[in-house]
């Protein structure tokens, strides 16, 4: 290497993420893209024509009057290919803005599910008691099962969820990660 | 100001309002109403392929050698699926294209009506951006968001596809000539700070090397000529990749020759050695970089892209300029000599000796011979007997494109087009035909191998048609050069199924089409051959006879890093050179 070349003060790409390590973490994207046919479509299908992984995914329009969708995407790689995703997204023509919220170290992850449980007794009443402590809420109860509204960051659901499983846990549906950033900015 | 008009006239009155006086298709039931509109008028040429690769293609021989968007015009179904390949590679090498493809009626979308396919499905992975057109409200403002798109940022192929009944409907069309795209905005100058941080770098490297790529060529000519004078103004040795040849003169001698898999000695061992490597519009692909974790170790690099996904994706660099070329490269030469720059010239006199001494290696040698034409004397007489004429190359792919690309030496951008990042044979014929049509009066040559120009061959009778003199130059060694040689390399010289059995008269099968044929076997013979294609009005098929052994070298095997070529005078088993994790790689 030549000391004499001065190294730059800048990150080396204008828009990039800290490059050095090559750990794998998980980063949440906010995206937020026109709401045209397809635009989910090339969103995927980004993610599996280049190999990306895609943990959570949630869409829905969040502007009516222009027709804008917020996309939040949970994936997971090395900085370098998280930044790379960043970068592919962005030349998605439809696409407004890519936002890669894990960086801001700012943002706010909630996720909403509904778990079905079923059972008598002692382990329904302890269920119910669990259901309490979470702060899930009761939104179908029978006399042998309960299906209960949770919503959280995903550690808490996954938490959740565990502790039903011997309390006669049947299924789960959950939504997947939507995020905001905190303050009184958009994205 | 807008007026009432037909889908149909739409798309026909969009491309005289977008300067489009060329377009390459093939008709068919869903763009019927189409051609009936083209029909009417004589300010749209419509060139008749024989298959819609073949329009594709020529969209792209007519795109690259004029910096225009290349237009084609497809049916539905067969017609759509058959342009994928040419669609590919344009998006692999940065092509501006718009393609028209017809649409079953909107009502029968979804009910695998006949000649229905999902083309905005089909292309959304081969396309830059593609759009399906569903009502006639729209039509005029995506047709001309589609040149926009095509044609701005880093250029690629754009898919429109039309349904029938869209074709047929009557609505109000308006034409804009700046289209401020709500999303698609790139940016175009670089970041000043950065600009003058690599100018500072510049002046204190003592190795530096100027990497450039296809990117250049498509920034417009401005670019090609701010780089020379960038160039000139250091001092510096500069490469190119395939795609770039051209933008920097190859007969100058700052010029150290196409760098990469086989590129030569001078060029990728400055590459591995240098201590700065300006890296503008290339993309470090796999064939340029060789072993990605022994490329160039010791250099600081910086990357000048349009494309901010093109910076740190197979290379890390240690400076990211985003920016059209053309500005950046203004932007550095105006610094260098504002800022009263001076490259350290003591240190670069060094560079150059040592590169010198690589350059004596002489790594695009061969053994010529008087018995049989040796293929890369065949296109060494060619450039000597076409140098000095206004003359495009295209190429097909395999060993005749590197051996065009290592021994015809181009002076110009847009004057060489090959299929670079998809490797497409099949390529070369519609090329020069969109290419010829855009230069009516230049020499056009497709150099062929006899295996690649079979992919196409049905474009003969469109260049006849056309009156499009184009000169195919067939290297014909009787093999599929390239298969054959890594079979050589990688498998102990088992041909499997790379033998061009089965041949056809070449010099007939030109008599068939109205072409003309000509055979030569005798290296004492080819220069007045070369002559009689050149001199010929019409289209000529040229079939030279070539040494059917000759590998292409020098070459970096796969899993190689830059300074560990095979050189032509050093190699004897040329089957022992590979590792079993080298042979893994394309």
């Amino acid at each position: 290497m030549n000391a004499a070349i001065p190294t730059p003060a800048f990150p080396p790409s204008p828009y990039s993420s800290a490059i050095g390590k090559s750990n794998v973490e998980s980063h949440t994207l906010s995206v937020l893209v026109d709401n045209e046919p397809g635009v989910l479509a090339r969103v995927v299908g980004l993610f599996s024509g280049r190999g990306y992984n895609i943990e959570s995914l949630t869409v829905a329009e969040v502007a009516h009057g222009e027709h804008l969708s917020r996309i939040t995407i949970v994936t997971s790689g090395t900085p370098e290919v998280i930044e790379q995703i960043t970068h592919q997204l962005e030349r998605i023509v439809p696409i407004h803005k890519v936002i890669d919220l894990s960086l801001t170290k700012r943002s706010i992850e909630r996720e909403l599910a509904m778990v079905k449980v079923r059972g008598t007794g002692e382990a329904r009443v302890e269920a119910l008691r669990l259901a309490e402590a979470f702060r899930a809420k009761v939104i179908d109860a029978t006399t042998e099962s309960f299906i209960f509204e949770l919503t959280g960051a995903t550690a808490k659901i996954d938490d959740f969820v565990e502790l039903m499983r011997p309390l006669g846990l049947v299924e789960v549906s959950r939504t997947g990660v939507a995020a905001i950033s905190r303050g009184p900015e958009p994205i | 100001m807008s007026r009432q008009m037909t889908g149909a006239e739409m798309i026909v009155e969009a491309l005289k309002d977008q300067g489009v006086d060329t377009i390459f298709g093939y008709p068919g039931g869903a763009v019927l109403p189409i051609y009936d509109a083209l029909f009417h008028q004589n300010k749209v040429r419509h060139v008749l392929v024989r298959h819609e690769q073949g329009a594709g293609h020529a969209a792209e021989g007519y795109a690259r050698s004029t910096g225009k968007v290349g237009v084609l015009l497809v049916t539905s179904g067969p017609g759509a699926t058959n342009a994928v390949t040419a669609l590919t590679d344009a998006l692999m090498d940065s092509i501006p294209l718009v393609c028209i493809t017809g649409q079953v009626p909107t009502h029968l979308i979804g009910s695998d009506a006949f000649q229905e396919c999902d083309t905005v499905g089909i292309t959304r992975h081969c396309t830059k951006h593609n759009y399906l057109v569903k009502r006639i409200e729209d039509l005029p403002r995506i047709l001309h968001e589609a040149f926009y798109v095509a044609s701005s940022g880093r250029p690629g192929p754009v898919v429109i596809d039309v349904p029938k009944d869209v074709q047929f409907a009557t609505g109000a069309y308006h034409f804009a000539r700046n289209i401020q795209h709500k999303t698609y905005q790139p940016q175009l100058k670089g970041d000043r700070a950065r600009i003058k941080h690599a100018v500072a770098m510049m002046a204190a490297a003592k190795k530096p090397i100027f990497y450039t790529g296809g990117g250049v060529i498509n920034s417009g000519s401005a670019a090609s000529t701010l780089l020379r004078e960038l160039v000139k103004l250091t001092g510096f040795p500069i490469t190119s990749t395939l795609m770039g040849l051209g933008a920097y003169p190859a007969p100058d001698p700052q010029w150290v020759g196409m760098l990469g898999m086989h590129g030569t000695y001078e060029a990728n061992n400055a590459m591995h050695d240098c201590d700065l490597m300006i890296a503008v519009g290339a993309r470090f692909d796999d064939r340029i970089t060789g072993r990605l974790d022994a490329f160039s170790p010791g250099s600081k690099k910086i990357h000048i892209d349009i494309d901010p996904s093109s910076i740190n994706k197979n290379v890390k660099v240690d400076l990211g300029i985003v920016g059209d070329c053309a500005h950046v490269l203004e932007d550095m030469v105006t610094l260098w000599r504002s800022e009263s720059m001076v490259a350290d010239k003591a240190a670069l006199a060094s560079w150059w000796k040592q590169i010198d001494k690589w350059r004596a290696r002489k790594s695009l040698g061969f053994q010529n011979s008087k018995e049989t034409i040796k293929p890369q004397y065949a296109i060494q007489r060619l450039y000597e007997l076409t140098k000095d004429r206004k003359t495009y190359i295209t190429t097909e792919v395999g060993q005749h494109q590197m051996w065009a690309a290592q021994h015809y030496h181009f002076k110009e951008p847009n004057r060489w087009m090959t299929s670079g990042g998809l490797g497409t044979m099949g390529y070369g014929l519609p090329a020069a035909i969109g290419a010829q049509m855009a230069h009516p009066d230049a020499l056009v040559v497709d150099v062929a191998g006899e295996a690649s120009i079979l992919m196409n061959i049905q474009e003969l009778s469109t260049a006849v048609q056309f009156r499009c003199p184009v000169k195919i130059f067939i290297l014909n060694n009787e093999y599929m050069g390239m298969v054959r040689q890594w079979q050589e390399l990688l498998h102990g010289g088992r041909y499997s199924q790379s033998y061009s059995e089965a041949l056809p008269d070449f010099v007939k099968l030109a008599e068939a089409y109205g072409a003309h044929g000509i055979r030569c076997s005798d290296p004492a013979k080819l220069d007045d051959a070369i002559k009689e294609m050149i001199d010929h009005p019409g289209v000529v098929i040229f079939d030279c006879l070539v040494d059917k052994a000759e590998n292409c070298l020098p070459m970096i095997p796969s899993g190689k890093a830059h300074n560990d070529m095979i050189l032509p005078d050093e190699i004897d088993d040329i089957g022992s050179v590979i590792d079993d994790k080298g042979k893994m790689l394309v």
